[in-house]
Parts: structure tokens; sequence; C-alpha cells
């Protein structure tokens, strides 16, 4: 049976962190906005309690909290000529499943992006010129400057109740902070956590290596906080159920704590839950949309019509969705012509592992971003010349893991996996590793791309989403240089056994552990419709009343974690709807 | 036409926001701001699994996982073994409920084997794999020894099980390093994972590592205790199972 609601002034597509953030503004401005969302209602006290949360083996050994790939996967190849096949099982890809997404999930490490993040073809063709690039890189300025994204960066933080220390404010360096970062209008709005034995260590062998360590800004709420939106956050407490599970305490941010309780007072919201948007509705001419399809849990197929389209979805889903619906030029690797698709980009993880002889780290008490970090080489915050590659990644020592069957392999070298000796081992290991992650940066390349896949299809039928990625010959070079830093300050914390890994020398898998979760690209935004599917304010090139947000957005990725980035670029947005676009519905840029 | 299609089917004609947001499918629903109807549904309460009885797994098969899961993890000075701690009973009702039936996996075709780094292509199930592994386990014991698995010496187990994890003994209708992968994974499960699924009897695993369990705030020791040894008695979520 097929229906169609009331038309609304605008239609979001996914309410978790972009989705909830847009739809807190745009409610605020009077709006009447409906959103719809793939998962089912979640809250806080009934659905993550402190009594049932922490159980490892349904939180981060079944994964109950995530999308199934029985719902939706993807399918995977290196490269043109082989064929992709989906991902059958659970990967690396951690979709939400509910009212919240993968901001209910998520392990919280909350940056600001750098400058140079926002505009790296102006700043390595200024400093370095064309030869600094490996053959086939896509390297482009979003359009849009950390100095434009600052006062959004800034209520993001508030609304999240973000911890950390400041580097630097108003021009001005902080002391315990990042001195690499970009200047701040003010501090964060918690303070940092208290750091692990692992941070301590880490901390102590960066400086004297001559770095600069810094506290990891984080989701867990660093002290009890009154929100942006007059919610009412509590301190994190280190229980260590933080990445895989919902927060019972409310100091984990996420959208259910944060935006949710305050948007659900307001008569001019709704959400539909357990409903999946297959496709956004245009006119004939394709140049305005009308709204989009779903179908509900029944199977029936059900229209929103809207003046306004936001889809806020999973960056890959973003991608999938225009292609679905047939709107801008899907990317064609053949010719390099065509934007949807285009520029998709991971995550180049390096590692440090090590054992320490006679330690208790204690590794059960920690949180999902407890980290202490160098950006000594992330961003162009060193000198590339001569190098070979651009980007770099922060180095960090990483509290994010104590829980028993996650720990239960990692043995120093030559342990046995089973048996007494396994017993032996694991007893010792568990108090005695420790890891340094080499979060790195990305950049697009002609060859990564995102296209519809030919032969495997979604529940409805409707073709999956085709990832082609390997890593580049610039990843290759990064992830090498940084696993040896990792490496490095390993050694200098006084490890016994150091080993190091570059993910970037095997061909990428969405299997390998302890890899990325994060993925951009595919709808970005740009200067420049050939290279772009959007303007600098997340606009439709195409389709004027059309906004992608989200990590789709983003035309590189950075040495970073993306979540507060996708916030602030969804507040801008936002201003750029409310303030420009309702005043005059049109392209708002013209070239 | 069902009685729900009427309701949905009307709903096209309504006028109004307020009179719209009455429909409601079986399983989607919609929530309106400022109604204050909006509230998750609760999930199961916990309980612990009923250890008197099998699920899934048969008697001997039963049997058979008890003898390689005591290999695995065996009982000596630090615990107990793992038939003991209760792992058997944890797989059994771990193969009865959707991690045995695979039921979160994408299992459309066409199925082809592919490249390593493209992941596990094969839609055999946790539960299949285990019935059909543990006859071919049996059958190899069988072809090498003239006996069963159980009644091998306990350096004859060992050297038997290397050889299935590394694929030496090969099995004909699946993978025997897979099924060791299988077997290694969801022993040490039910050794670690919360005493209310079977396994971890009286939390003999938490304490192996000195792992305190649920413990839900560690505000008082992440500084004093920073370095130094914890002396807890673990914490399940449902008291002692």
């Amino acid at each position: 049976m097929n229906y169609k609601r009331p038309k609304a002034d605008v239609v979001i597509v996914g309410l978790g962190w972009s989705g909830s953030t847009m739809a807190e503004e745009l409610t605020r401005a009077g709006l009447k906005v409906v959103a719809i969302e793939r998962g089912a209602w979640r809250d806080t006290s009934t659905s993550f309690p402190t009594t049932r949360d922490p159980d490892e083996l349904s939180g981060s050994v079944r994964k109950d909290i995530l999308q199934a790939p029985v719902t939706e996967t993807y399918t995977v190849r290196n490269k043109v000529g082989q064929t992709a096949l989906p991902m059958r099982k659970y990967h690396n890809l951690t979709l939400g499943n509910n009212v919240g997404g993968a901001g209910t999930h998520w392990a919280g490490a909350s940056w600001r992006w750098l400058p140079f993040d926002h505009q790296p073809y102006s700043h390595v063709m200024q400093r370095y010129g064309a030869g600094q690039l490996v053959d086939g890189l896509i390297l482009q300025d979003w359009g849009v400057t950390y100095n434009d994204l600052e006062p959004f960066y800034d209520r993001f933080e508030k609304i999240a109740g973000t911890s950390g220390t400041a580097g630097v404010i108003n021009g001005q360096r902080q002391p315990g902070g990042n001195p690499f970062e970009g200047s701040r209008t003010s501090p964060y709005p918690t303070p940092a956590l208290e750091r692990s034995r692992a941070n301590v260590l880490f901390a102590e062998a960066a400086t004297r290596l001559g770095y600069h360590p810094f506290p990891v800004p984080s989701a867990m709420i660093g002290a009890p906080y009154k929100n942006a939106l007059g919610l009412n956050l509590a301190p994190c407490t280190y229980c260590g159920y933080c990445q895989l599970y919902g927060c019972g305490n409310w100091s984990k941010s996420s959208p259910n704590i944060c935006i949710l309780p305050v948007l659900m007072q307001r008569p001019n919201f709704t959400v539909v839950t357990e409903c999946e948007v297959i496709r956004i509705n245009t006119t004939p001419d394709r140049k305005t949309a009308t709204g989009v399809t779903f179908v509900d849990s029944d199977g029936n197929i059900g229209e929103q019509p809207a003046d306004i389209v936001i889809t806020a979805t999973f960056t890959l889903d973003n991608t999938r969705l225009l292609l679905l619906s047939g709107i801008s030029t899907p990317y064609d690797v053949a010719s390099g012509q065509g934007v949807v698709g285009r520029a998709f980009t991971f995550q180049t993880l390096s590692w440090g592992f090590m054992f320490f002889e006679n330690e208790y780290l204690n590794p059960f008490m920690n949180t999902g971003a407890l980290a202490t970090q160098i950006d000594d080489f992330n961003g162009d915050n060193f000198d590339h010349t001569g190098l070979g590659f651009i980007g770099g990644a922060g180095i960090q020592s990483l509290s994010n893991q104590g829980l028993p069957i996650g720990m239960a392999g990692l043995l120093p070298q030559g342990s046995p996996q089973w048996g007494k000796g396994w017993k032996q081992a694991f007893r010792k290991g568990y108090q005695n590793y420790a890891q340094i992650q080499g979060q790195g940066t990305s950049f697009a390349h002609r060859e990564q791309f995102l296209d519809l896949d030919p032969t495997y299809k979604d529940r409805f039928g409707q073709p999956l989403l085709r990832i082609t990625f390997d890593y580049n010959e610039n990843d290759r070079r990064s992830g090498r240089f940084i696993r040896d830093k990792c490496v490095e300050i390993a050694r200098e914390m006084g490890a016994t056994q150091v080993g190091g890994d570059s993910f970037a020398d095997r061909p990428y898998s969405g299997y390998t552990p302890w890899d990325s979760s994060h993925v951009q690209g595919g709808v970005v935004m740009g200067e420049d419709p050939r290279t772009s599917v959007q303007n600098r304010f997340q606009q439709n090139w195409d389709v004027h009343n059309l906004f992608v947000i989200g990590a789709s957005s983003f035309p590189n990725n950075a040495g970073y974690n993306p979540t507060v980035v996708v916030g602030a670029t969804t507040l801008w947005t936002a201003k750029a709807i409310r303030d420009l676009y309702l005043k005059n519905p049109g392209p708002l840029v013209r070239l | 036409m069902k009685r729900r299609d009427v309701i949905k089917g009307g709903l096209v004609l309504m006028a109004t926001s307020t009179l719209a947001s009455i429909y409601k499918p079986a399983y989607s629903k919609t929530y309106v701001g400022g109604t204050g109807a909006w509230r998750a549904t609760p999930p199961p309460p916990l309980s612990v699994v009923d250890a008197s009885r099998l699920v899934y797994l048969t008697p001997d098969e039963a049997k058979l996982v008890g003898a390689i899961f005591d290999v695995l993890i065996p009982a000596d000075e630090l615990g107990m073994g793992a038939t003991e701690a209760g792992c058997v009973t944890f797989l059994d009702h771990q193969l009865a409920g959707p991690y045995g039936t695979a039921a979160k996996d994408y299992k459309l075709g066409p199925v082809v084997e592919g490249l390593p780094q493209q992941g596990p292509q094969s839609i055999m199930t946790p539960a299949e794999i285990y019935r059909k592994g543990l006859v071919e386990l049996e059958q190899a014991a069988h072809a090498k020894f003239n006996r069963s698995f159980m009644e091998l010496s306990e350096e004859q187990k060992i050297t038997f099980l290397h050889g299935i994890e590394n694929g030496a003994i090969a099995f004909e209708t699946l993978k025997s390093e897979q099924f060791f992968v299988l077997l290694l994974q969801n022993v040490r499960e039910g050794y670690l994972a919360d005493p209310m699924y079977g396994g971890n009897r009286d939390m003999v695993g938490w304490k192996l590592v000195g792992f305190p369990g649920a413990i839900y705030d560690y505000r008082d020791w992440i500084v004093s205790k920073r370095g130094k040894k914890i002396d807890v008695h673990p914490v399940s979520l449902l008291g002692r199972a």
C-alpha cells in the first residue's frame, strides 16, 4: 500500500549527529521538519541503563548496536578490473542503527581539523608546488576555511560539551594544549579527563624526544555541564564501555543526550523511525527536489514531500542515495569526468604495539577517546621537502580497550594463543600491553571511487554501493614514516617488546583488525562544479533545494576523527539555509 | 483490504499534520515533538541461561566440544578449564540464537570466493559449521589415530589441534583452519563473557587477568591507582551467576 505524508518544509534523511543538529537549527527557525530514520527510537534511560550496558559480548563482540550487513552492506574491490564482493559479516565501517546514528555508539574523539585540512591544495601549492603530489592524487580546497568554520566549531563543542585543553586561544599559545591547532575563540567547554598510565608514559617519552603532547579532545564530558541547548551532561566515569556502546551515564556526547531531548519538545518536529529512504524525488528536469520515497517496516512505500531535502545519512549512503536518484553526474574513472562518488578517502593507520614487563596499566579504566597525542607530524606541521608525500598523522597513546575478549589475542610475540601457555601470556599481557596509533591523513586519488555495484542488491532489490579503493603511494609513504615515529616513541616509553605496522603496505580490506571506520567524500563540497557535487554551503550545484551533509562533503581526510567537523559544517550550512536560502530560494553560489 | 491498509489509505485524505501523526505501522513509528509520547521500547530483561539442558548441540557433540575446549583452555593452577567454566553451555546457547544462524549477515548471492582482503564469502552459519566441523574433526582423528579425539592422550590432542589450526589436517566440506578460528574465538568468549551467558563460572576468566567486570565508575581509581595493582572481586551483571 502506497501512501503520502503531509508536505513538510524540510525533510531530513537520517537522524544522527548531522541530521539532529540540522533539525534543531531549522525547527528553531520555525520550519516544519520531518526526519526519516532507518533505525529505531532510542533514549538513554531506557535503552542504555548502566545496569545492563557493561556487557562486552552483546556490545563490542556481537555488535548488537550496529546496523547489520543483512540490512545493507557494501561491495569492495581494490581496483578496476577486479570483481567487487559484498562484506557479508560485520566489518570495520560501524554504522548506527538507531535514532542518534553512529553518534550513539561512537568512541568520541572530538577534533577540530587544522586550517591546512580545509585548504590543502592552496597550502601545498604555495609551500611545495605540484611536484610534491604523487601521480593521480586529487587535492582540492573545500571552499570553506577554518576561519569561516571557527564560530560553528565553537557552537558544536558547546552542544557536545567537549572536554579538552586548549592550545591556542585568540592567537595566544596555552600551556598543555596542542600548539599546532587553529586559533580558538574560547576554551573547551569542559576540562580534559584524567590520563591513563599509558598516556602518562607516552607524554613523558614524547616530551623527552622534543615533541608536544596534549590530551585528545573528547566526547567524554570532563565536568558537570549545561550545554548550549540547556541540557545537563554528567562527568565521565572511565567505565570503558564507549565504542560500540551507548552511554548510560549521560556523559558521552551524543544526539540522544545533547540535542534530541530539546528537539522532541517542538511541535514542528516529527521523526518517523524504522523507515528507509530509497530515493530522492525530483521534478522531471532534475532541477528541484520534491521530497523522498521510503519503505516502512511493513514494506509499504511512503512519500514525504518537502520544499527542502537534506540527506544526513552515513557517508557512503549519501553517495548511494544520489546515485540511486539519478542526481548529479556519476564519476567515470576512465575519463576522470563526473563528480558523484569521486574524491573518496579512507584513513591511513600506522601503529606501534608494545609490551612492558611489570606494569599495572589497568586497561579497563578507559574511555573511547582517552588519548594523549602529538601533532608534530600531522597535517603540514612539519617540513615535507624531500619526503615524497603530503599529510601525516596524529600520533597518540590510545587507552580505549580493556575488555577481556577483545584483548585475549594481544600477547607478546611468540606466545601461544591457547593452552596453558596462553593463560600465562594473557595474564601478563593484559596488564602490560599498550599501543600508539598513528591516525593518518588520506588524500583522494583518481582510482579511488564509489559507484553502484552491477551485481549485488539490497533487501529491496536496489544496487549496493561499490567501493573501489586501495591505498595510494602517498598513503604508503606517509604510513611508513608515521609507523617509524610510533615505534620510536614506544621504545622511548621503556617497553621491552615493540612492534610497528603500516596498514597501507597491504591491500585495503574492510576486515583489518584495529583499522579505522572513517570514510569521507563522494559528495564533496568545493568551488568548481566540475570537481565537486556541492558548493561551499553543501548545496547541490544542480538541485538548489538539496543539501547533502556529513563527511561525504570532505574531499580529503585529516589525521583526525571527523565528527566535530561534521557538526561544524552542518551548523555552517544551517545558517546559510536560515539566513540566505529561505529569503531567496535558489543557488547560493552563482558562477 | 486489510484493516491496517484502510487506516493508511485514509491518511492520504487527512488534511492536518495532527491527524496524520496517528499513522503508525506495525514497527515503524512516528514521534511528534511536544506530545511527550516518546519512549524507547525497553530491551528484554537480563537472564541467566539455563544450563540444565542442551538447546542446539547433541550430547555427543557437546562432549566432543568440551574435550576440544579443555585443550584450548585447560584447568591448571590459574583456574578451572573451559568445560567446568561453562564454555560448552555458552556455545550451545549462542548457536541456538541469532549468532548461530548468522542472522545479521548479508547472504544474497552470487556466492563466490574472493581475495582474502574481501572478507569471508561463505554463507554457512556458525551452527552449520559446528555440525559439519565436529563430524570432520572426528573423522580426521579416526583417520590419523584410529580412535576418537576424546580418547587421545593430552599430547596427541595438542598436536592434532595444531594440525587443524594450521590446515595441515584438512577437512572436506569446510576449511579446518577456519573451524579452528571459530572454536578458539568461541571458547574465549565463553571464558570471558559475563557469566549470565553460561560460561566464566565464578568469573574465573576475569580473575585470570584481573578484570573487575561490570563496574561503571572508576573515578576514585583513575588517578589513585594509576600504575598500581587493584585488588577487587569482580562483579557480573546478575551477581554471581
